[in-house]
C-alpha cells in the first residue's frame, strides 16, 4: 500500500537514470542515513560505535571491493586483505612523511598506492580466469605481507613492522571520541559506496558485467578486456585500500602486517557470498552478518554457560562460518541482497498476494 | 658443491610431501572438475584424527584404518551434504563451496580433538641422517624423507593401477573425460564421486601422517597443504605425474631460492636487513610467471580457460 510505484511517471531521461527512481526510496535512503548520521551517535554506546559500528562500516567497504572486482567483473580474489594492508601502510607513510599532508588527501593516494598494486597483480587475469587466477591472488597476499615486513622503511624502522596511526586531524578538528571516528568513517563510507553504486550502473559497470557473463561475447561488442579487468582491479584494489587505511585509523590505530593475512582475505570474501555477489547493499549487510555472527555466538556461549565444552567456542564459529558459506551457496547464491529484494517485491504488492 | 647438493636433496624431499597434498586435488579435479580447497583442511583433519585415536591407546595400525573409515565418512557427508545440491553450478561455485568446506572442516577437527600441538611418530623410522651415505659422500639425508620419498612411490604405483587396471578405476577415467557420456553407460556418478573423494581421504590420511610425523599435527599444517596449488599450477591440474614432478620442482626451488636468492639480492642492492623467509610466498610467485608462459602446466591438457 505505502510501497507503490504507481502514478510516479519519469517525463525525461534525467529522471529515468536517476538512481533511486521510486520515491519511497529516496525516502526511505534519507530516513537511514538520518538515522545513521544522528541517531546513531547519539544513542549508541561507546563499544557500539568503536567495536561495531566501525568495523562493519570498513568492511562493507573492503567487500564493495571485493564485490566490484568478484560480484561484478567475474574475477575472484584471494588477496583483499593484501590491498587492505597496502592502504594501511600507504596512508601512514604518506602522513608520516610529507608535512601538512591532509589525511583525506591521504587516505585517497592510500588508494590510489592500493589500486597501483592491484594492477600489478591483476595482470595474470589478462591470461588466466577462475581459480588459477585465485591462486596467482595469492601470490599478492603472501608478497606483500612479507614485503611490508621485510622493509623496515614501510613501517619507519619499528620493530615487527607494526604501526601506530597517528592523530586523525581535518582542518583543526581532533578525531579522537569514538563518535568523531564512526562519523569520519561514515562520511567516507557514504561517499564511496555512492559512487560504487553509480559506478556498477554506468557503462564502466556495465563492461564489467559483459566481461563476468562471457568474455569472447564481450570482446566481440567491442567492450576491451584489458582495460575492463585492470579497471576492475584497479578499483576494487582502491576501495580496499581506503578501507585498510580506516581500518588503522579510525578503528585499530596500530597494526601490523600479520594482522592482514589470509583469514581476513577469507573473511572479506565470506562477506561477499553471504552477503550477495553483484550487490552493494549485500556488502553492508553481509560485512554487518560477519562481524555480528562471532559477537553472537559468544554471547549465546556465555548464556549456555559450562554446559558448553572448553575451546569449542572458537570452532563454532569456523564450523557456522564454514556452513553458512555452504548453505548460502545451495540455498541463496545471491545472499542476504536477494532476500532484501524478495522483501521489497513482497511490499510492492501487499497486501495483495499477486 | 656438497652444500648445494645437500640443499637440493632436502628440497626434492620436501617436495614429496607437496605432492602428496597435491595428488589429492589433481584426483578430485580429474574426477568431478571440482577444485577442491578443503584438500589442506582434510590433511589436517586425517592428522589429527589419526593422533587423537592413538592418544586413546590404540595400535598405530588398527589407528590407520579407523581414520581412514573416518575419511571415508567425510567423502560421503560432503558428497551428500555439498556437491549433490550443487551440481551443475559453475566451477567457481564449488570452488567457494570448498572454501567454506574448509573452514568446517578444520572446525570440526579442533572440536573433536582440540587445537594443542601434537607430536606423532612412526614406529621405526627416526628422523636421522643414513649413516654410510653420511660417511661415503658426506650429504645427510634423513631416514624419515627417503621413507616419506618410499611411501608416496608406493602410493602413486598403486593408484596407477588402480586407475588403469580395476573397473572402478576405468570408471572414473571415463567420468573424467565425459560425465554424460559416462552417465549414459549407466556409470553411478555419485558413486564415483564418493569413491574418489574417499580416494582423496586416503591420500590425505597419508599426507597428514607424514608431514604430522616430521613437524608436529598443528594448525599450520594447511597453510602447509596451500603450497599444493602453486605444484598443480606448474604440474597442471589433470596429471598425476604432474602433480608429483611439480611437487619436487617446488620443493627443490623454494629451497634453493631460499639459501641463494635473498644474499645475493642484498648484496646487489646493498640491503643491510635480511631478507630471509620468502619460502612463504615464493611457490606463488612462481606459479605466477609460470602462468603467464604455460598456462595448462607442464603436463596439463592443453585446453584451458582462456581469456
Amino acid at each position: 500500500m505505502l510501497y507503490r510505484e504507481a502514478g510516479q511517471f519519469k517525463a525525461s531521461y534525467k529522471e529515468d537514470q536517476q538512481i533511486f527512481p521510486i520515491r519511497q526510496d529516496r525516502i526511505a535512503i534519507a530516513l537511514i542515513l538520518a538515522f545513521f548520521y544522528l541517531g546513531v551517535p547519539y544513542f549508541a554506546s561507546q563499544y557500539w560505535l568503536q567495536g561495531i559500528m566501525i568495523p562493519v562500516l570498513i568492511f562493507s567497504l573492503a567487500a564493495i571491493g571485493l564485490n566490484i572486482l568478484t560480484g561484478y567483473a567475474g574475477q575472484l580474489s584471494l588477496g583483499s586483505a593484501a590491498f587492505m594492508a597496502v592502504g594501511a601502510f600507504a596512508a601512514y607513510n604518506f602522513v608520516l612523511r610529507v608535512p601538512g599532508m591532509p589525511i583525506l588527501v591521504a587516505f585517497v593516494l592510500a588508494g590510489l598506492c592500493a589500486a597501483a598494486v592491484g594492477m600489478v597483480f591483476g595482470l595474470p587475469s589478462l591470461r588466466i580466469k577462475g581459480f588459477y587466477l585465485a591462486v596467482a591472488t595469492l601470490a599478492a597476499q603472501f608478497f606483500i605481507v612479507w614485503a611490508l615486513t621485510k622493509f623496515p622503511w614501510f613501517s619507519n624502522h619499528s620493530s615487527s613492522g607494526v604501526i601506530t596511526a597517528q592523530k586523525v586531524v581535518i582542518l583543526g578538528y581532533v578525531f579522537e571520541t569514538p563518535e568523531a571516528k564512526y562519523l569520519l568513517t561514515l562520511g567516507v563510507v557514504t561517499v564511496l559506496a555512492l559512487l560504487a553504486k553509480n559506478m556498477v550502473r554506468s557503462s564502466i559497470g556495465r563492461s564489467w558485467m559483459a566481461i563476468r557473463d562471457m568474455d569472447v561475447a564481450a570482446e566481440v561488442i567491442g567492450i576491451r578486456p584489458m582495460h575492463t579487468k585492470l579497471m576492475a582491479f584497479a578499483v576494487s584494489s582502491f576501495y580496499c585500500g581506503v578501507a585498510g587505511a580506516l581500518y588503522a585509523y579510525t578503528y585499530l590505530g596500530t597494526v601490523e602486517p600479520e594482522g592482514f593475512n589470509l583469514d581476513l582475505s577469507f573473511r572479506i570474501l565470506f562477506m561477499v557470498i553471504i552477503g550477495g555477489v553483484g550487490s552493494i547493499m549485500g556488502s553492508f549487510l553481509g560485512a554487518a552478518f560477519i562481524v555480528l555472527l562471532p559477537i553472537f555466538l559468544n554471547i549465546s556461549m556465555h548464556m549456555l554457560g559450562d554446559w558448553v565444552p572448553q575451546g569449542l567456542a572458537s570452532n563454532l564459529e569456523l564450523i557456522v562460518f564454514g556452513g553458512l558459506i555452504i548453505f548460502f551457496l545451495i540455498v541463496e547464491p545471491h545472499g542476504l541482497a536477494r532476500l532484501w529484494q524478495i522483501g521489497k517485491e513482497k511490499l510492492r504488492l501487499w497486501p495483495f498476494p499477486h | 658443491m656438497q652444500f648445494f647438493f645437500e640443499v637440493l636433496i632436502g628440497g626434492l624431499l620436501s617436495g614429496v610431501m607437496y605432492s602428496l597434498v597435491a595428488l589429492g586435488f589433481v584426483l578430485i579435479y580429474k574426477a568431478s572438475g571440482v577444485f577442491n580447497f578443503a584438500q589442506g583442511a582434510m590433511v589436517f583433519f586425517a592428522a589429527l584424527t589419526f593422533v587423537g585415536i592413538t592418544e586413546m591407546g590404540v595400535p598405530f595400525g588398527f589407528a590407520l584404518i579407523l581414520a581412514l573409515g573416518a575419511m571415508i565418512l567425510l567423502a560421503i557427508a560432503t558428497e551428500r551434504v555439498v556437491l549433490r545440491p550443487l551440481v551443475n553450478q559453475p566451477q567457481i561455485t564449488l570452488f567457494m563451496a570448498t572454501i567454506g568446506l574448509t573452514f568446517l572442516v578444520e572446525g570440526l577437527a579442533q572440536g573433536m580433538w582440540g587445537a594443542s600441538v601434537r607430536g606423532l611418530e612412526i614406529p621405526g623410522i627416526q628422523d636421522e641422517p643414513i649413516e654410510w651415505m653420511m660417511e661415503n659422500t658426506g650429504i645427510g639425508v634423513s631416514k624419515f624423507d627417503l621413507f616419506a620419498a618410499g611411501v608416496s612411490a608406493v602410493l602413486v604405483v598403486v593408484l596407477a593401477i588402480f586407475f588403469n587396471k580395476t573397473r572402478v578405476g576405468r570408471a572414473l577415467r571415463a567420468v573424467a573425460d565425459d560425465h554424460q557420456a559416462a552417465l549414459a553407460i549407466g556409470i553411478p556418478l555419485q558413486d564415483i564421486w564418493r569413491i574418489v573423494w574417499a580416494v582423496a581421504g586416503l591420500v590425505a590420511l597419508v599426507a597428514g601422517v607424514m608431514w604430522g610425523a616430521r613437524n608436529g599435527v598443528q594448525f599450520a599444517l594447511t597453510f602447509v597443504a596451500l603450497k599444493a596449488l602453486p605444484v598443480l599450477i606448474i604440474g597442471g591440474f589433470t596429471s598425476i605425474p604432474g602433480a608429483i614432478v611439480g611437487g619436487l620442482i617446488i620443493g627443490a626451488s623454494e629451497k634453493l631460492g631460499e639459501i641463494y636468492i635473498p644474499p645475493f639480492v642484498q648484496s646487489t642492492f646493498g640491503i643491510e636487513t635480511s631478507l630471509g623467509g620468502i619460502e612463504g610466498w615464493f611457490p606463488y610467485v612462481m606459479a605466477l610467471i609460470f602462468l603467464l608462459v604455460r598456462p595448462e602446466g607442464l603436463f596439463g591438457e592443453k585446453h584451458i580457460d582462456r581469456v
